[in-house]
């Protein structure tokens, strides 16, 4: 780790001053994406401005029509929110899935969305409903707030508050996890709202989290694994790695939202 | 038997510091005018050195010293040694590179050390290592064993890149029986590179005395005497009796850190050079460049059945990678302690084995659980499995066929087998893992879309590492006897030191229960001491499954001698007749009377020395013994592994695990099962998960655990360990050795249960999701292309 200096606003003005006057300044939330790549020298802020004091970022707050979720609340308090289980229990399941109880016990919806690690959980999630990025400036809506890896919508002195969820009544998720860092090998978000669709990548895509149109015109017909069947995603432009092909990474595409749209039919009900 | 003595399942007495947080590890000593080392890497795996340009780092704040490999050279540091001589099959001797700590004219892996930092923080030597510039001249790199041959020379003593080839057995016999076969099984294995990953990183702490001229090394060593020998006489640190090594308690080894490394040597020396004690603690991913990894071998290997589906024969040619430099013992795991093992459980009448062992551009392998006898087993047990399809025999029927029924029964490959019971271990298992049931759980695995198999390994190993002479015939540069020191106290308590060295495996419990079981005494009246060359007399650390065969039996000589003089001195004090006092349940009774006398009564008797003629009998009671074994142990088993196949996604599950093992005596089962536990854990690991990869330049891509998959809790089924047990005649305790045997026989089971499932034996280790998926994948397009 080089050496920085350690900032502790309390209100999200005073963070976003002290972000923009540090242009080497990073926000500090849950710190499990930002403290390893500083442990291994990979980045070097020259001031950490640390969320944890500042008020009203926590919290999972249920509304009839979305799901609200402060920028730093813990993986952990969304996954065992009775409210957010009671609505929409797919969308819980996304940081159920993410890392070990450590990591679940500190890391941040926020940091994880700003981070945008092209094989995060919460990207597809965020995607894979049209959740809407509630920040200190504006409104991004999912489908313009992802850039390509570790790449945002964010400009340099901007903090995510708050996210957006819509309630869908019917969404899944679906993980194959990566045998040694358990993130997402390939991760598929599945969900329907009313008729709109949405099927999301993460794991596969060289530039992070994407949507398969194909998959969501198959399924605007009946929402059902059987209209994927026969479906493929080609495997051009999908990361290719010592633990995955592209191929392979292709195929598991379809598997995985094969189950997640069983597994959405199962937690919402029968098709409709 | 004593409620804390052999055979009871008592709570491990460590376990207390450990999980409490309590425990004292190398990183955990501090000492006053501590400094920090940080070691600069090469991050070329092959590359001339042309200079290194410290000056700059030097000037930086807070540093002592920058040395290189040109300083080390300067101050006649010697190199770090292989110290088992294998000679080629021409006669000629294992070509041994020179392998200095610090490279000083050209690198031979991703990792070498070029030069070290000694600063006064660890940040300070880090941003100072930033600022060397070292001038590198990259030369074409191979990490790929069987290619190595071919490729750019990298060290100019070895020709071809070739350490040595090596053979064992009847080449004549064995081909002439392979002609005479019925039928031949050939098969193609790579035994996959497998990094370490102990739950402690390596680390070193070093000081100088200049007062005394001595130096004192705390280190994460499996066997602190051994690592002074070698860093005195070899690399001529200091005499032996100026170097103290301390390895205090050491969060696991695998084997991994009986070498002795750079790393040590460089704190050593910088600690005299600049005055001042040098700490250096491996952070993980430097663990992944710089500790010595295990396996790696490709093989081909051809058994020959008669018209019975008796093994005739079997004939193996291997290519070990043992990396850029050989490692401390490198050159025996390949060879003595590998083909030597090539016939398993069978009775084989003829065996020739070929080892061609070559230096690569990659990290040094040495010794990893297992060591040489794991690679064996996977050939054996792979072999037979394969053999037994082909033939269209049931696999446990082909394997009674060969069982070695007999003992004492000579192999043709040096090891006489001395106590076995191998049909009872196969029925035993195949019993508890029920596999009679197996066909109903297939076709209700494939009701779900899965695909079900079941694998055997019935694999045997060589532990209680070794007869002196024997080994010592076969190249060791050192005897493999054990050592121990009984110290009674006037009150009766216990210490003993051993030579023996724990990280993991128990031993302040289980060498406890030993004396516990002699003397009467609770285990709590014990105290274990190991791991300080100023405490304990010689000894030869802790690997090869050697610490309860031959530690453990050291220690019951040192305890008969106790146990003789006790006896004298409760003869006088009780006044009768030596002959007459007997002991039992840590009581001395003169016999025929009610006249006793407790252990601790004696023992103060003998400190006090009042009552016995101290002309005649010395007082005291502290008794040393030294245990050469006659032979070596010969642990057994099967484990039965069933894996499901998800035919979509390749992900593969281990469902069920059965083991029993015949360990001979077992002096804590609840340790045992642990220790089977924890090496079923590292053998699927390796069959399942662990890769390490390099790329074609030579660098790993695999080097950390975002890209290198060790087991997990998830990854298991609970497992079904049993035992049974034939005791090892050649020892007094009848103990034969437990600490490997999971990670010997896993990778063949879990092989043999995947490919019994696919129905092809064309995959290699480890068996990922993806090379599930393919294989599933070949397989439909030769069926459709077969349609
Ligand atoms: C062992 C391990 C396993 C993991 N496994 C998984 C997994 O399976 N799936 C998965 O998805 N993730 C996984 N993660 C990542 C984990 O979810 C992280 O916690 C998360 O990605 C980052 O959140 P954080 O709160 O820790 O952010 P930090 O590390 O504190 O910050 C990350 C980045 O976001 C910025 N940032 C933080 N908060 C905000 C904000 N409110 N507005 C703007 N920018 C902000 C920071 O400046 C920084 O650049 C794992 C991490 C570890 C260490």
């Amino acid at each position: 780790m080089y050496a920085f200096k350690f900032e502790r606003p309390t209100t999200v003005r005073q963070a976003v001053n002290l972000l923009a006057k540090n242009e080497e300044g990073k926000l500090l939330a849950g710190g499990h994406s930002l403290i390893p790549v500083m442990k291994l020298r990979l980045a070097s802020p020259s001031v950490l401005i640390d969320l944890s004091k500042v008020e009203g970022l926590s919290g999972v707050e249920v509304t009839p029509r979305s799901v609200v979720i402060g920028a730093m609340t813990k993986h952990k308090d969304v996954a065992n929110s009775k409210e957010l289980q009671a609505v929409m229990p797919g969308l819980a399941a996304v940081p159920g899935s993410i890392g070990d109880p450590h990591v679940r016990q500190v890391g941040t919806i926020g940091g994880s969305l700003a981070n945008n690690d092209p094989n995060a959980d919460y990207p597809a999630a965020t995607l894979g409903l049209g959740a809407t990025i509630i920040t200190s400036k504006r409104k991004i809506p999912a489908d313009a707030y992802f850039k390509g890896m570790f790449e945002t919508a964010l400009e340099p002195d901007e903090i995510i508050t708050k996210v957006s969820f819509p309630i869908a009544k019917k969404a899944a998720y679906q993980k194959f996890k990566h045998p040694a860092s358990g993130f997402a090998l390939v991760g598929v978000f599945v969900s329907k709202r009313g008729s709109e669709i949405r099927v999301a990548v993460t794991g596969a895509g060289a530039n992070g989290v994407f949507r398969v149109p194909s998959f969501e015109e198959a399924l605007k017909k009946r929402f059902s694994p059987k209209s994927l069947e026969g479906l493929t995603h080609t495997a051009a432009g999908l990361n290719s790695d010592i633990h995955a092909s592209a191929e392979y990474r292709a195929h598991l595409i379809g598997v995985m939202a094969r189950r997640a749209v069983a597994a959405a039919n199962e937690k919402g009900g029968a098709e409709d | 038997m004593s409620a804390t003595g052999i055979g009871a399942a008592v709570r491990r007495k460590e376990d207390q510091r450990f999980i409490t947080g309590k425990g004292h590890y190398t990183d955990d000593v501090s000492r006053p005018g501590q400094t920090f080392a940080y070691f600069v890497r090469s991050p070329h795996a092959h590359a001339k050195l042309h200079s290194i340009d410290v000056k700059a780092a030097a000037a930086m704040p807070g540093i002592l010293a920058v040395l290189t490999g040109q300083d080390l050279a300067g101050d006649k540091i010697g190199n770090l040694i292989c110290g088992w001589m294998i000679h080629s099959k021409d006669g000629s001797p294992m070509k041994m590179a020179p392998h200095p700590a610090l490279a000083a004219t050209k690198v031979c892996y991703v990792g070498d050390p070029v030069a070290v930092v000694i600063a006064e923080t660890l940040a300070q030597a880090k941003d100072a290592a930033e600022k060397i510039a070292v001038d590198y001249e990259v030369l074409s790199a191979v990490t790929d064993p069987a290619k190595a041959k071919s490729a750019a020379q990298i060290h100019d003593v070895a020709p071809k890149n070739t350490i040595y080839e090596w053979h064992l057995g009847d080449s004549k016999a064995t081909d002439a029986a392979l002609a005479a076969a019925k039928h031949i099984t050939r098969i193609d294995l790579t035994n996959n590179r497998l990094v370490p990953n102990a739950m402690e990183p390596r680390a070193a702490l070093a000081e100088y005395d200049s007062g005394t001229d001595s130096l004192t090394l705390w280190n994460t060593s499996q066997n602190p005497h051994v690592a002074r020998l070698v860093i005195s006489a070899f690399v001529g640190m200091a005499p032996e009796h100026k170097l103290r090594v301390i390895a205090p308690d050491v969060g696991g080894g695998f084997g991994s850190k009986i070498f002795i490394y750079p790393e040590e040597v460089v704190c050593l020396w910088a600690a005299r050079r600049v005055g001042r004690p040098v700490k250096w603690t491996s952070d993980r991913s430097e663990a992944f460049l710089a500790d010595a990894h295990g396996r790696d071998h490709v093989t081909h290997a051809e058994m020959a059945f008669d018209g019975d589906g008796k093994i005739t024969a079997l004939k193996v040619k291997t290519i070990a990678n043992l990396g850029g430099y050989m490692s401390t013992f490198s050159s025996s795991v390949p060879t003595y302690l590998y083909a030597t093992l090539l016939s398993g459980q069978y009775a084989i009448p003829n065996i020739y084995c070929e080892v061609d062992a070559v230096y690569t551009n990659t990290v040094p392998v040495d010794a990893y659980r297992g060591a040489g006898r794991p690679e064996a087993t996977f050939v054996v047990e792979r072999l037979v499995e394969v053999g037994a399809r082909e033939l269209g025999l049931d696999p446990a029927e082909l394997r009674k066929r060969n069982f070695i029924k007999s003992f004492p029964h000579q192999t043709p490959v040096i090891m006489a087998y001395d106590a076995g019971d191998y049909l009872a271990s196969l029925k035993k298992a195949m019993e508890l893992a029920d596999v009679k049931g197996f066909g109903r759980r297939k076709r209700d695995a494939a009701r779900h879309g899965k695909l079900r198999g079941l694998g055997y390994s019935t694999y045997i190993e060589a532990c209680g590492i070794a007869p002196s002479q024997a080994v010592g015939s076969l190249g060791a540069g050192v005897g493999l006897w054990e050592s121990a020191e009984v110290r009674v106290n006037p009150t009766g308590s216990v210490e003993v030191l051993t030579g023996c060295h724990q990280h993991g495996q128990g031993h302040e419990t289980t060498f406890a229960q030993l004396v516990s079981e002699r003397l009467g005494i609770s285990i709590d009246q014990v105290s274990i001491v190991h791991g300080d060359t100023d405490k304990v007399q010689f000894g030869m650390g802790t690997y090869g499954s050697r610490s309860g065969a031959v530690g453990m039996s050291a220690i019951v000589k040192a305890l008969d001698k106790v146990e003789a003089k006790a006896k004298k001195i409760a003869a006088h004090v009780m006044e009768a007749a030596e002959g007459d006092i007997e002991f039992r349940d840590g009581k001395f009774t003169v016999a025929g009377t009610d006249k006793s006398m407790a252990f601790g009564e004696v023992a103060l008797a003998a400190y006090v020395g009042h009552k016995f003629p101290t002309q005649e009998i010395e007082p005291g009671l502290k008794e040393g013994a030294f245990y050469d074994p006659t032979n070596f142990t010969f642990p057994a088993g099967c484990h039965i592994c069933e894996i499901e196949i998800d035919q979509e996604t390749g992900e593969t599950e281990v469902v069920s695990w059965t083991a029993v093992d015949d360990f001979g005596t077992l002096i804590n089962p609840m340790i045992v099962e642990g220790q089977v536990h924890g090496g079923i854990a590292q053998g699927v690991g390796q069959a399942m998960i662990e890769q390490t990869v390099y790329d074609k330049d030579g660098q790993l891509l695999s080097g950390s655990y975002m890209d290198y998959a060790m087991p997990r809790a998830h990854n298991f089924p609970a497992f079904k360990v049993d035992t049974t047990e034939t005791k090892c005649p050649s020892n007094p305790l009848g103990i034969k050795g437990c600490g490997e045997a999971g990670a010997i026989a896993a990778p063949a089971a879990v092989m043999n249960a995947i490919t019994d499932a696919l129905g092809t034996e064309k995959i290699e280790m480890p068996a990922t999701s993806m090379a599930v998926w393919r294989a599933l994948q070949t397989m439909n397009r030769n069926q459709v292309a077969a349609e």
